[in-house]
């Protein structure tokens, strides 16, 4: 598994419901990052608030170093769907 | 609490806009406080750097603080405005430049400065 694949997965966790989940190696080296997580978790928060939760999952790599540097996109879905699809 | 922390957080309640970089706005050591600090001299705001890199117990303790952990950190008037990434999202909508205007007032001085806090 590359720290690619595990930082997904730490973030899949995080966001179960998440439309847009992904993650880039932004170098090749395995130690810079683009993570854009769209959530509805992240509705009604600040953008404070929402990366807080990203950094909140991905806590182990940015301690240990896995991840060295780290560049964050987040959103909530824009729509307000009251169809009723679940 | 120590003293250093003390410092840091005189500096984030003080100052009318902080900036905890790699480096300083003449040299900056870090694409991504190079980031932080072009999104607020575009958007008008003073600044009040500081570089944590000659201590690291600078970055430990203030993340300690703010509960952010990475460099560099933007605060307005004591609140975190958050890192890089938000302040150049908030730069490029406009937004940011707003949020300083009703903490700064529209008519404020540039001034761009620098904290030593080496111990």
């Amino acid at each position: 598994m590359t720290v690619t694949d595990v930082l997904e997965s730490l973030l899949r966790n995080a966001f179960p419901d998440a439309p847009t989940l992904s993650v880039e190696d932004r170098t090749g080296g395995g130690d810079h990052f683009q993570v854009v997580v769209e959530s509805p978790r992240f509705a009604g928060l600040s953008l404070v608030e929402q990366h807080r939760l990203v950094y909140a999952a991905l806590a182990e790599p940015l301690r240990d170093g896995t991840i060295h540097e780290l560049r964050i996109r987040t959103c909530a879905p824009q729509t307000a769907d009251t169809g009723g699809t679940a | 609490m120590s003293e250093l922390r003390d410092r840091i957080q005189t500096i984030i309640s003080e100052e009318p806009v902080s900036l905890f970089m790699k480096g300083t706005p003449q040299f900056v050591m870090c694409g991504n406080s190079d980031r932080a600090l072009r999104a607020l001299l575009e958007s008008g705001a003073p600044v009040t750097a500081v570089d944590v890199l000659p201590d690291p117990q600078i970055r430990q303790e203030l993340s300690a603080l703010s509960g952010w952990p990475t460099i560099p950190q933007v605060f307005i008037r004591g609140e975190l405005i958050g890192g890089a990434d938000i302040v150049e999202e908030l730069h490029a909508s406009g937004e940011l430049r707003q949020r300083l205007d009703e903490a700064l007032g529209a008519e404020r001085e540039q001034v761009v400065q620098t904290i030593p806090l080496a111990s």
